[in-house]
């Protein structure tokens, strides 16, 4: 039990000044994956049944490659910043919580590097 | 901190479900989804990284009926996130706060993932069967 009151226990901690950034780059991320979303499914919708050397070429291509990268950037950023959302709202344990918003993160940048190099394979093994 | 057993959040069970709940709710839902499918994104360019017989392997798959299936509600999955984003969007700029415009625009992004998702399976059976 402390003597302080709530106020003065705050007071000049300041604010970590960043309260609106994950909101914002959920919404920036978001606003990016629109027309990075429609363009790739445009495109696999067209190379539908098309075989390996057509996929590898599209993808290999640079233009293509990059926006694949922007594509998985974007995806695994806005996807990471949403789950962290349902985990902070679902789950009250702390120490739960702390381990699965750990795991969300490690498991994004992880996949998200995996997809990153794959496209870089592609870009530079192409013949 | 002082904590009662008093619920903290609206009973969901006592609640008809109404468009804007319903969609809300989804939205976190399909996010959730789309999420758990980006593992299937990711093998699917490292398929494409590791060559010819691991990407016939991976197309095989997601050929698969089962592998359709999944990809089918992703698809939708996908567009009903997508499309109630931009709902979202609207919403954070400040616009289509009355009633009646989200129960309408609630409709609208329902119609347009079920039209989208349509669309897209058409088209991509028609460029199957062309290739």
């Amino acid at each position: 039990m402390s003597l302080r009151s709530p106020l003065a226990r705050v007071r000049g901690l300041g604010s970590a000044k960043d309260g609106t950034s994950h909101w914002w780059a959920q919404r920036l991320t978001a606003l990016a994956l629109i027309p990075l979303t429609v363009w790739f499914c445009i495109s696999v919708i067209a190379m539908s049944g098309a075989d390996y050397v057509t996929v590898a070429t599209w993808a290999g291509s640079p233009l293509v490659g990059g926006l694949l990268i922007l594509l998985i950037v974007a995806t695994f950023y806005h996807g990471a910043l949403g789950l962290q959302v349902v985990i902070e709202d679902y789950v009250h344990r702390e120490m739960v919580k702390l381990v699965m918003l750990l795991v969300v993160k490690a498991t994004s940048l992880v996949l998200a590097l995996t997809g990153i190099l794959s496209v870089l394979i592609l870009l530079f093994s192409r013949t | 901190m002082i904590s009662s057993n008093r619920p903290l959040s609206p009973h969901l069970q006592v609640y008809r479900p109404q468009i804007t709940s319903t969609l809300s709710i989804l939205h976190r839902l399909t996010g959730v989804a789309l999420a758990l499918g980006t593992l299937l994104l990711t093998y699917w360019l490292i398929a494409a990284a590791s060559g010819p017989e691991a990407f016939a392997d991976a197309q095989g798959l997601i050929g698969s009926i089962l592998g359709r299936l999944v990809l089918f509600g992703w698809t939708f999955a996908l567009f009903f996130h997508l499309c109630n984003g931009i709902r979202h969007l609207a919403w954070d700029a400040g616009y289509g706060f009355e009633i009646e415009t989200t129960t309408r625009s609630g409709w609208v992004v329902v119609g347009a993932s079920v039209v989208l998702t349509l669309v897209c399976w058409v088209a991509g059976y028609v460029a199957m069967a062309g290739a």
